[in-house]
């Protein structure tokens, strides 16, 4: 089994055997990057001097006995994570000069586990999208099918583990940007409780919505790596002061009686046939685990999308107005006066699907229009939420596909946003709720790979990751690889 | 709910936001298709709703009024388009 087959939890087995260092770990991925990774598009930009000399940092701290579980292990960031010196883009013309001055609190505390961060991975600009086709750099491809998308927004980070060019990444998820890009690459991710992981130096889209979390194969590997990015800071004022669970440690509970609740709108109209027979024959296999279902209902979910696509643009296009070409990004040349130097910068830097949510957001906040469409969806957002809450009195966990379809064809909804929108119909009713959720593989579609989501109440992510680690400890699709990057 | 293009310009003036005239009507479009789709919200009764601006209940957290951060302008002003003196450069404003 070479390296780049292995897991974070087995790479961290076998960096503490001595089999191999973290400096030849880390050469090996930046190969698997630069050689048949090449082709995928997935990171930004390359840190290899950096990432060695972190890896031989790691190697002396392993010698002097000071290492951690993630100590030595290889990882790439989301280039919405600030990191200090290194450009961070957001996947956008208007940050492409952008290097940052200052690390994101993920970034820290990954850096403090001494994790080996190999570059930035591709995402849609500014995290706006679910195909990544709205990078300023460029679509990334589909490890399993190149004509298809990752997904997005977390795109470069989902095409990059599942092509094993890195072992796990860091991604962010504002209406399902962790979970539909793991869906639709075949991976694990997580998105936690709104407030677990600390926003503080992760570029800001919509600031109720947006959470980090990580991207990994296995569930195991998430709770490995939740536990390091996780912790109270105060720097981000939402950031919740609660201790850190041992996630790791919550893996093999018994499942006999956790309750399962399938809400029926996630099982109807718009679901492909193929992906639902996938989603049941989950379901089949959590049973055998023991896990019980009953049937719930989430009865506003088909105002979730509609919600979202009023609060996110609204809070982006206040979170947006820095950008305006004074201190830092993409000025545009010889501005005529504050306007134009305003009007420009921000229109050339930006691109298309930025510039219609903010215009969006600007109209949906505007005067005489504020309570009609930001305030009513506000309220909407707690139908919503109350949904959820009065689910989790009757169930433990709630199941269901991440994604409607598998992955489509690059180009196919880039034309038509709202279809586009629509792709993430299961997962944003859980960002607008603020709730943990967590997609895994289950199976395959139309040749492409399909992911479950579970969703847990607050701060449940423990539950989440054991009973996604048990379904994955009796299946083994979390372990297929695409043929060409096997 | 469909949009002139002169109101998408009136719209983008207000974000300060720079669109040009051949896209408008694409803008206006997109927009329009956005606004209809969410116009679904009107349909549901929320007379009695209190709005939800943060999915968790918390109060905003205090802390003693006390420096924290130290001075770090040079850093910050080293990714600046254009600064002189410390005071960053735009184009004239008053004459």
């Amino acid at each position: 089994m070479s390296v780049h087959d292995k897991t974070v939890a087995e790479l961290s087995a076998g960096l503490a055997a001595g089999e191999y260092s973290s400096e030849e770990l880390t050469r090996a991925f930046l190969q698997r990057i630069q050689g048949p990774g090449n082709e995928l598009n997935a990171f930004v930009t390359l840190t290899e001097e950096r990432a060695l000399e972190a890896a031989r940092a790691a190697d002396r701290r392993r010698a002097a006995s000071q290492a951690g579980p993630l100590t030595g292990v290889p990882m790439a960031h989301k280039d919405i994570f600030c990191t200090r010196d290194v450009r961070t883009s957001c996947g956008s013309r208007m940050l492409d000069n952008f290097i940052s001055p200052y690390d994101a609190h993920v970034v820290e505390q990954l850096n403090a586990a001494g994790m080996v961060s190999l570059g930035k991975t591709n995402m849609d600009e500014f995290a706006m999208g679910s195909s990544n086709e709205t990078s300023y750099y460029g679509p990334v491809k589909n490890p399993w099918d190149t004509q298809a998308v990752p997904g997005g927004s977390s795109g470069g980070s989902a095409a990059a583990v599942a092509a094993r060019l890195v072992p796990a990444s860091t991604g962010t998820d504002t209406g399902g940007s962790i979970r539909q890009p793991a869906a639709l690459c075949g991976i694990t991710g997580l998105k936690p409780t709104y407030g677990r992981v600390s926003r503080y130096g992760m570029i800001a889209f919509a600031s109720s919505l947006d959470q980090a979390g990580p991207m990994a194969r296995t569930a195991e590997d998430c709770a490995l790596l939740l536990e390091a990015m996780a912790g109270f800071d105060q720097r981000d004022s939402t950031c919740v002061d609660q201790p850190v669970p041992r996630y790791s440690d919550a893996l093999n509970q018994d499942l006999a009686g956790v309750k399962i609740g399938l809400p029926k709108e996630y099982f109807g109209e718009g679901l492909d046939a193929e992906v639902a027979r996938v989603v049941d024959a989950a379901i089949e296999e959590y049973r055998k685990l023991g896990a019980e279902f009953r049937e719930i209902s989430l009865q506003n979910t088909a105002l979730a999308v509609p919600a979202y696509y009023v609060i996110a643009p609204a809070e982006c296009s206040s979170n947006l107005s820095r950008f305006d070409g004074v201190r830092f990004g993409y000025r545009c040349e010889n501005p005529q006066d504050l306007e134009d130097l305003y009007k420009r910068s921000r229109g050339e830097g930006f691109g298309a699907e930025v510039k219609r949510r903010i215009l969006v957001g600007t109209y949906a906040l505007s005067a005489g229009y504020f309570d009609a469409y930001y305030l009513k969806a506000q309220k909407v957002r707690r139908l919503i939420r109350d949904d959820f809450l009065a689910a989790f009195n009757e169930v433990d966990l709630i199941l269901g596909p991440t994604s409607p379809t598998v992955a489509f064809n690059l180009g196919e909804r880039a034309d038509d946003p709202v279809s586009m929108y629509l792709s993430d119909v299961y997962t944003i009713a859980v960002n607008l709720a603020g709730l943990p959720g967590i997609s895994h593989p289950a199976g395959f579609a139309h040749g492409r790979p399909v992911g479950v989501q579970l969703i847990g109440t607050h701060f449940d992510e423990a539950r989440l990751l054991n009973a996604a680690h048990r379904y994955q400890q009796v299946t083994d699709w979390h372990t297929r690889a695409p043929e060409a990057f096997a | 709910m469909s949009l002139s293009n002169k109101e998408v310009e009136n719209i983008a003036h207000l974000a300060r936001l720079g669109v040009d005239a051949q896209d408008l009507d694409s803008y206006a479009s997109n927009l329009s298709r956005i606004l209809e789709f969410v116009e679904a919200l009107g349909a549901v009764d929320t007379s009695d709703v209190e709005p939800l601006a943060h999915p968790i209940d918390m109060a905003q957290r205090l802390r003693p009024d006390a420096v924290t951060e130290s001075d770090q302008r040079e850093l910050f002003q080293r990714v600046a388009p254009s600064v002189e003196g410390g005071l960053y450069l735009v184009p004239r404003v008053i004459e």
